[in-house]
């Protein structure tokens, strides 16, 4: 009985495979590992996300969960046993609906759902939520998942737009079939099967100075290597805004949060990937660590010169606030208190380095800063950016985490100490701990209109917790002032951010950098504006809009103003919804009804500081014509939209672009996925090359501005009204790269700087959105069910309305997440059991109106979107909350026991 | 190398736990997620390969729940309306996924205060069946679970089964959990409700709230203030605020303050036995 006699052979999508390992090995591990199929994914190891669901004998389970050994005998399926011959009908339905976005969950809710499908053929929306509510999505938001469940009949052909009519076009993602298959590789996948394993060891402590034992004996005796920051050859310092680089890859006798690395520990994967890391001998002195941002100021320092734990302050000042508001009608005043809010994406960081024959360091994994990645890496480990190589893999989530080097330096400097490839795969709780999160904020605001409703003027005061390194913190201190009033008119105003280090988790860039907490203060504090003026908080609001040529807090006289028409789109459904919540409350003594409103806008961009982009099209000899796309997609669906303006301003048909990249050594630079830019800078890129490129065709072709183009084989037909020129591309000298014919044309936009009271041009373009918010308060229990969201999103120019959707889906399901649920706290919520995001059955119906109100600047008219659709959705929650109860929720998340006290504090419980 | 062992039979399982050295593995959805690494360690007694610890049989005495039972299985089962609580909870425990793999004796010998399964088999007046070599003992799962990850079990013994008597069958039984999201969440509170209603009166009730104590507590004193009254709209108000924090000791946590647990699982109760009232009235 010791060892089951079957342990040898597998039964994995109809085929008998041999397997060697352990009896306990997880059978996610068997399959990723030993039989590399690696459609399976793994983001938890502990059953809490559903990556790596399969079915056993036709029913779900996570293969995280499962030994080896009660695998054995039975019937395994996975991601790649779903398409045959071509695609199932539920990866068609995926691909349809758009219902991968960055495809890290995709495995595990296709075979999540074909379970289901199998009993179920037809599943209602509720059957679907419940089969697929153990699988998290941190992208879609879940909509069109269920949709492409729930609708797996063959539908219409994909869209296949010709020349010029990429634009607009609700197309497939372009990289959207690997994502179903299974076959797309992210950061943890297609490592080279001899690479090493590279583990940290990491601080326990949030604030400790530390030494080491006998490291060569340990090492010695479990026959690997110990890497510490003595092995560093460069500078031992990195960060994204380079001023203020100041996290060392591996820590140097000190620690400053919890979850800092300080060694590392490589060798082959069987070795390592079991050992026992609290043996590793290091010594720990565990400080007093600064855990208190409002008392950090008078703490001990966290780093050398920067006294008051101060990382930078951000203003932005004009008119007379406090005369404004001493002389205003009604005056309102609140604060609120946010806590840190992890990504959670589902996939942890991940990724191989590797020594290329000419000695490059080539590093794959997953990012959404290839460039800045190289360069930071380069100089850790003293090599010149040219001897590094960012190669990033698929982007299993992002939202502004993957924008800091995580592993790179680490996997970097195991290689190079080896000259063996190297691999290293984070585990749930070592994501969670090391890497960056949204800022805790505590503002406070006051805000005053006149006796009409008319805004006066606000001030505004912003602590934000950045944690124990610099990261991103200085942009949210900058950022935060210059957003905090709100697409409004505010004749005066001063908001005041600071930025202070403690021993908290690093605070860095998430989705909208700050703003999304400033606008729950602001519009919840305008709700209660609106009140006071004896105005409906939606005629408050456009009442205030800014409109084309009003001048922003920042002086910017603006220009494609888009908020006034988002409101008067939400109007119709907005009247409907206070009736209905009234009518419903009117009969319900303990469930109560509401509806509340938010609006956001948010810069696109760096905020007054350059930001190129490059886009390189080039055509071949062949006749193949490629698009060199540096903007990392990290499931928003840039590969798509770059590549439909490229193909419009070119006038190809988008199917004849081919994507290259990115890759630095491939790809010019479009920057970082960050600030919702890529649309709008790398958008404005491709829209320059492609305008350049064609232009260089129809001048050697001679034809007018009109000319269509086709390409046939190895040449292109350019036909205008007079007639047709062919150029046979094989006769072409070649000009670079490869090209016969190329343009590459750099976009940076337009901006100016801040001087000191934050006044100028922070941003050329902006994108603007409101939401509308119903929601079902239980008083007694003080759990909120939010039924339906109407968000409607100024894009300036929608490009494709698939993704646009999306992404406003996914934004929500954030911003109920940050609303409702979501709070780190560093050692008790290190895993997705503890820190809550929402599933399936947590997301209300979502209608989405996408407004085009085009930008004078933007490529086409387009503006960003990625960070808008985040920002709204809180404030609109918690002013539903009040709506339907008196309870003013002033700390997020709202839990049930906050919301009930709240609710009670309003005398409004039962 | 630690060995792993997935005996067919009962006997040889108790006679390798007998020597020592090794954990039991059921479902693993308790186990795997503490554990760090690509594999379980050490040496592990896998019982999902013993036939006899599988399923549910009834019986005169009443029914016998194997302890490898799974909750989906359970979910599935055709048990009388005395089990609508414990099957309205298989249907919360985690996604399907746990629910496939994850089985009554795990949650049971895992003893998290938040277990969904326990308040479900308290108001079963349930018993588990401890095997081990020595021969085979009862024990009430108010007994059996003595702590946080605590029980009465000894080191070689293996929980083979779950016993609810036919008396316990009767009546309606319901669940309520809460917990701050929809699917894969740990109970906040939970209360479990069975109500044998005759001619229109509570002739008995069962009630008992788990994540709000230790271990998940029957409430007798909310169930006397229930018996013999008319099972009607105004009977789940019998169950009051004090009789209810008198029952209870809750913690404070990162997930709910001690005295919000409280007022939900009053509110939780009494929801269970309004709605009880509430579906025979339209019955
Ligand atoms: C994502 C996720 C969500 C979850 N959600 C919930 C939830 O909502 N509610 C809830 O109650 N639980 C939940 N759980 C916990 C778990 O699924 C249940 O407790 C499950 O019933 C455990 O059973 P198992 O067979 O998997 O236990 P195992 O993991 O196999 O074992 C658990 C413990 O019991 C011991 N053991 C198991 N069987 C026996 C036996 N027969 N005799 C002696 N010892 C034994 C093992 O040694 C181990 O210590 C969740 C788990 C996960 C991973
Ligand atoms: S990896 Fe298995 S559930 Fe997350
Ligand atoms: S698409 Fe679901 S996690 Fe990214």
């Amino acid at each position: 009985m010791n060892r089951p006699e079957t342990l040898a052979t597998l039964r994995v999508n109809g085929a008998e495979v041999r397997v060697s390992s352990p009896p306990g090995r997880r059978l996610s591990e068997v399959l990723r590992e030993e039989l590399r199929l690696q459609g399976t994914k793994v983001g938890c190891d502990a059953g809490d996300c559903g990556a790596c669901t399969v079915l056993l004998d036709g029913a779900p389970v996570c293969a995280c969960l499962t030994p080896l050994a009660q695998a054995l005998g039975r019937a395994i399926t996975t991601v790649e046993g779903l398409s045959a011959e071509g695609l199932s009908r539920l990866q068609e339905a995926f691909l349809r609906h758009g219902a991968a976005q960055c495809g890290i969950c995709t495995p595990g809710m296709l075979m999540a759902a074909s379970a289901v499908l199998a009993v179920t053929p037809r599943p209602t929306r509720a059957e679907a939520e419940a089969a697929l509510g153990g699988v998290l999505c941190r992208c879609t938001g879940y909509a069109r998942i269920l949709d492409a469940v729930c609708d797996v009949a063959p539908g219409p052909e994909p869209l296949r737009p010709v020349a010029g009519a990429a634009v607009g076009a609700a197309v497939e993602r372009l990289d959207g079939r690997p994502k179903v298959t299974g076959a797309e590789r992210f950061g943890a996948d297609g490592a080279p099967v001899d690479a090493l394993l590279v583990r940290a060891v990491r601080a326990p402590h949030a604030a400790a100075r530390f030494a080491f034992g006998d490291l060569a004996g340990w090492a010695a005796a479990r026959g690997v290597r110990v890497l510490t920051a003595a092995d560093i050859q460069g500078e031992n310092r990195f960060g994204v805004i380079p001023p203020f680089a100041d996290q060392p890859a591996l820590a140097e006798a000190e620690t400053r949060f919890r979850g800092e690395a300080v060694a590392l520990v490589v060798g082959e994967a069987a070795t390592v990937a079991g050992l026992d890391l609290s043996a590793f001998p290091v010594v720990w002195h565990p400080g007093a660590p600064v855990t208190d941002p409002a008392g950090a100021a008078a703490a001990r320092p966290i780093h050398a010169g920067r006294p008051g734990n101060l990382l930078t302050a951000g203003r932005v000042v004009t008119g007379g606030a406090a005369a404004a508001l001493a002389a205003s009608a009604h005056v309102v005043e609140g604060a609120v208190e946010t806590g840190f809010v992890e990504h959670a994406y589902i996939e942890p960081e991940a990724g191989w380095a590797e020594i290329a024959p000419d000695g490059t360091l080539v590093i794959h994994a997953c990012t959404q800063a290839p460039v800045m990645d190289r360069d930071d890496t380069a100089r850790v480990l003293g090599l010149p950016p040219a001897r590094v190589r960012i190669v990033p893999t698929a982007v299993g989530g992002g939202f502004g985490s993957k924008l800091d080097l995580s592993l790179q330096p680490l996997i970097g400097l195991a290689a190079l100490a080896t000259g063996r490839p190297c691999r290293m795969v984070y585990d749930r709780a070592e994501s969670m701990m090391s890497t960056t999160k949204r800022h805790p904020a505590r503002l406070t605001a006051r805000i005053g209109c006149d006796a009409g409703g008319w805004l006066t003027g606000m001030e505004f005061d912003g602590l934000f917790d950045t944690g124990a390194y610099a990261s991103w913190g200085p942009t949210v201190a900058n950022r935060v002032p210059v957003h905090a009033s709100g697409p409004y008119r505010m004749p005066a105003y001063r908001a005041e951010t600071r930025a202070i280090h403690t021993n908290n988790p690093v605070a860095g860039a998430f989705r909208g950098f700050g703003v999304p907490q400033a606008a729950i203060l602001q519009e919840t504090l305008f709700d209660r504006l609106a009140e006071a003026a004896g105005l409906d908080p939606l005629d408050f609001r456009l009442r205030n809009a800014l409109r084309d040529g009003d001048r922003s807090v920042c002086g910017q006289e603006m220009r494609g103003v888009g908020i006034a028409q988002c409101l008067t789109a939400l109007a119709p459904r907005w009247r409907a919804a206070r009736a209905e919540a009234a009518a419903f409350n009117a009969g319900s003594t303990v469930v109560k009804r509401g509806a509340g409103l938010a609006s956001c806008w948010y810069g696109c961009g760096n905020t007054a500081l350059p930001n190129p982009s490059t886009v390189r099209l080039g055509i071949t000899r062949e006749g193949r014509l490629w698009l060199h796309q540096g903007a990392t997609d990290i499931g928003q669906g840039s590969n798509t939209v770059i590549a439909q303006l490229a193909a419009d301003a070119l006038g190809v048909a988008l199917g004849d672009i081919g994507l290259i990249g990115p890759d630095t050594a491939l790809t010019p630079d479009c920057g970082k996925t960050s600030a919702s830019r890529q649309t709008v800078v790398t958008g404005k890129a491709a829209v320059l090359a492609g305008r350049a490129l064609r232009a260089a065709i129809l001048a050697r072709a001679n034809r007018g501005d009109d000319a269509a183009l086709r390409f046939d084989g190895g040449r292109l037909v350019v036909r205008d009204g007079q007639g047709e020129t062919v150029l046979d591309l094989g006769t072409l000298p070649e000009i670079a790269h490869g090209y016969v014919l190329l343009a590459e044309e750099t976009y940076d936009p337009p901006t100016a700087p801040l001087d000191a009271d934050g006044q100028g041009r922070p941003y050329a373009v902006y994108g603007y959105g409101a939401q509308l918010a119903e929601v079902e308060v239980d008083t007694e229990l003080g759990t909120v069910r939010v039924i339906r969201i109407t968000a409607a999103h100024d894009v300036g120019r929608v490009v494709n309305p698939t993704l646009a959707e999306g992404q406003v889906q996914g934004g929500i399901a954030q911003g109920l997440g940050l609303a409702l649920m979501e709070e780190y706290l560093p050692g008790r919520t290190e895993n997705l059991h503890d820190y809550l995001i929402p599933t399936t059955g947590d997301m209300p119906e979502i209608e989405t109106i996408l407004v085009e109100v085009p930008d004078p600047e933007g490529p086409m008219g387009a503006k960003g979107l990625g960070e808008h659709a985040l920002i709204p959705t809180a404030p609109a929650i918690l002013n539903a909350i009040a709506h339907a109860t008196g309870a003013r929720i002033t700390r997020v998340p709202a839990l049930p026991h906050r919301v009930l006290a709240a609710v009670r504090a309003a005398g409004r419980g039962p | 190398m630690a060995p792993y062992l997935r005996p067919r039979t009962l006997a040889e399982a108790l006679e390798a736990l007998a020597g020592g050295g090794l954990r039991v593995a059921a479902g693993c959805t308790d186990l795997f997620p503490a554990t760090r690494g690509p594999g379980l360690s050490g040496g592990i007694l896998d019982i999902t390969a013993i036939e006899g610890l599988r399923g549910i049989g009834e019986s005169a005495a009443g029914w016998r729940i194997g302890a490898t039972t799974s909750w989906a299985e359970i979910a599935r089962a055709g048990l009388p309306p005395g089990f609508d609580g414990l099957r309205a909870a298989a249907r919360e425990v985690g996604s399907v996924q746990v629910q496939t793999a994850g089985t009554v004796g795990g949650n049971l010998v895992n003893a998290s205060p938040a277990a969904d399964g326990a308040p479900c088999w308290l108001v079963l007046d349930a018993e588990v069946e401890l095997a081990s070599h020595r021969g085979t003992r009862r024990l009430a799962v108010a007994d059996f679970l003595t702590g946080p990850r605590q029980t009465a079990r000894a080191a070689d013994e293996l929980l083979t089964a779950i016993h609810v008597p036919r008396a316990a069958g009767a009546g309606q039984g319901a669940f309520l959990k809460l917990g701050a999201r929809r699917y894969l969440v740990i109970s906040i509170a939970m209360a479990a409700v069975r109500l044998d209603i005759q001619a229109g009166r509570v002739a008995h009730a069962a009630l008992a709230v788990g994540a709000c104590s230790a271990t998940a507590r029957r409430l007798p004193d909310a169930e006397a203030a229930l018996r013999g009254r008319r099972a009607d709209a105004g009977l789940a108000d019998a169950i009051t605020a004090g009789i209810v924090a008198r029952a209870l000791a809750p913690i404070d946590d990162h997930r709910a303050p001690a005295a919000y647990r409280t007022r939900a699982a009053l509110t939780l109760l009494r929801r269970a036995v309004a709605g009880l009232c509430a579906e025979r009235a339209v019955a």
